[in-house]
């Protein structure tokens, strides 16, 4: 061990928190041409004070055509689209999840070899890469309106969803405890099921409950596309301009993502 | 008897890690591997299991070469060796019977370990390792849950529990407070007393090394520098392991040692996880 008595130094030294950017001169370009680029984009803006003035009287008239909600006109209906939008949320987060797990696997970079993970990937990658309404769109041309074509949107939006995070908690999970297992001759079932799963698992069900509300939110959204749901019956409202229906149904929608919500975080606080 | 000849690791970054190491070690010998960090302990243990694929060289357990076997013989012969690791190493939301039983994983099929069927005989046994380190009571608690001592006691069942032949132990006590770091060390040299194990204990603390251990290896970058008894280590050997330092107070002779013995495992004291582990510090 070194011992440091040397004496003190008499002049102080002077720090400052090195810079994350290196090279003064690159710095100060950055900052100059972000200042450029938000001023010419402000610039582009072109707001018409006179239109927003008029439009605030107009939504005031739009958001009082809210009141009262009206549940009983169009109850049948209400009833049926939440019974087929709860249908395509739970059977989509379930079959979702479960085409995601060996998706997941394989996209884990410390458990698949490369030529699996580069599939498992670019599964992944292709699933994300689209909005939900627009892969709507598609299975609608495809298989016709109805829930079906909104079932399997929300499958293909969940496999890229679950996927991607539950390779993502793989590949940060502690090595050491996975060796562990190994080293005792397990099979890599054996392994996946006695060192891999217990430590992704409480986040995987908190994700597998958000995803779940995430399903439900969209299959509101889907309906306007005709894939089905909730969605067809807040559309239809809507273009009657009947508010006070579709006020309902959002009333509705809010009090079942609330219910997830809350049940979601009970769940998750007792897995932990 | 543990056989290894000229082997070698090469990790890809370009570090030799070991050089041509040749060791043999006879079975119910319990030997120290002691060196400086970086000199290629862990690769080497870790190398006889093939959790690191050596480079070159052989590794053979009773004239089984492990260096050449198939994936599917290597796992079989994995469960002859069992493993205890620096941090434990307990998958940490399983209880501790799980954590146990995962000893019997090469025995069992798939779903019945899946299910957590394990025949009665392994549940038996696991019960009997339990009650040997006095943690029987512990068996439905959360590895998470326990001490360092007693997690490191759950990682030495699950070894046990395989029923090896050869103990690969990697600084078991690199976590622990110097009490329990004994206790620790007699529980693994008891039990390899008991069943006539081997061991390759990985450790810094050259004292316990010294107390415990009946031959002592020393490793430096990679090779062997020293190979002898305990009481071989002087100030000029340690100096060889390790590089200059004053060692006059390292050395020991072990007599001071044994008789403040306390050391039954059932001590509770020792709950809370202790994180004493600069207590040596200045030895590596």
């Amino acid at each position: 061990m070194t011992v440091t008595s040397d004496a003190a130094p008499n002049k102080s030294r002077r720090w400052q928190r090195p810079p994350m950017i290196k090279r003064p001169l690159l710095r100060w370009c950055l900052w100059l041409g972000a200042g450029i680029y938000l001023a010419v984009a402000f610039g582009t803006l072109d707001v018409n004070w006179t239109r927003v003035l008029d439009g605030i009287p107009r939504g005031e008239k739009f958001v009082s055509g809210f009141f009262p909600p009206d549940f009983v006109t169009n109850i049948d209906e209400i009833i049926s689209g939440l019974n087929e939008s709860l249908w395509m949320t739970v059977t989509s987060t379930v079959v979702g999840i479960a085409l995601s797990i060996p998706i997941g696997l394989g996209a884990a970079r410390n458990l698949a070899p490369a030529p699996v993970y580069y599939f498992c990937r670019s599964v992944l990658a292709i699933s994300r890469s689209f909005q939900e309404v627009i892969i709507a769109i598609f299975m609608v041309k495809l298989f016709g309106f109805g829930p079906f074509a909104g079932f399997i949107t929300l499958v293909i939006a969940t496999i890229g969803f679950y996927g991607k995070l539950l390779a993502e908690d793989i590949e940060d999970m502690d090595p050491v405890q996975a060796e562990a297992v190994k080293a005792t001759g397990s099979s890599w079932l054996q392994w996946v099921n006695y060192a891999v799963q217990p430590q992704v698992m409480p986040r995987m069900i908190g994700l597998g409950l958000y995803r779940l509300d995430i399903n439900f939110r969209e299959s509101a959204v889907l309906g306007i596309v005709g894939a089905g749901g909730i969605g067809v019956v807040l559309n239809n409202a809507f273009d009657q301009y009947d508010y006070q229906t579709a006020a309902s149904v959002l009333l509705v929608i809010i009090g079942i993502v609330m219910l997830v919500e809350y049940s979601s975080g009970y769940i998750r606080q007792k897995v932990q | 008897m543990l056989r290894l000849e000229k082997l070698s690791k090469q990790y890809k970054t370009g570090d030799l890690a070991l050089k041509d190491i040749d060791l043999e070690i006879p079975d119910g010998q319990v030997m120290a591997l002691i060196g400086p960090s970086g000199a290629g302990k862990s690769t080497l243990i870790r190398c006889v299991n093939r959790l690191v694929e050596p480079t070159s060289g052989e590794v053979s357990l009773n004239d089984l070469k492990l260096t050449t076997l198939s994936q599917g013989r290597l796992r079989k012969a994995r469960r002859r060796m069992g493993m205890i690791f620096q941090e434990y190493a307990l998958v940490e939301r399983l209880t501790v019977m799980e954590n146990v039983l995962s000893g019997r994983l090469g025995y069992t099929g798939f779903w019945r370990s899946y299910f957590r069927k394990f025949p009665q005989s392994d549940v038996d046994e696991a019960f009997r390792l339990l009650e040997r380190v006095g943690l029987d009571h512990m068996a439905d608690k959360r590895a998470d849950e326990l001490s360092g001592g007693q997690r490191q006691r759950v990682g030495i069942c699950r070894a046990l529990i395989q029923d090896p032949e050869l103990l690969l132990v990697d600084e078991p006590t690199a976590s622990l407070d110097p009490k329990t770091s004994r206790q620790i060390m007699r529980l693994i040299c008891e039990l390899c007393d008991e069943r006539g194990l081997s061991a390759i204990i990985n450790i810094h603390d050259v004292a316990l090394a010294q107390l415990f251990a009946q031959r002592i290896v020393g490793l430096q970058l990679g090779s062997i520098v020293y190979d002898g008894p305990p009481d071989g280590l002087s100030a000029d050997v340690l100096t060889r392991i390790y590089g200059e330092e004053d060692w006059e107070a390292t050395i020991q002779k072990g007599d001071d040692d044994g008789s403040e013995d306390t050391g039954d495992i059932e001590d509770q004291d020792d709950r809370g996880p202790h994180l004493d582990r600069d207590h040596m510090a200045g030895m590596s």
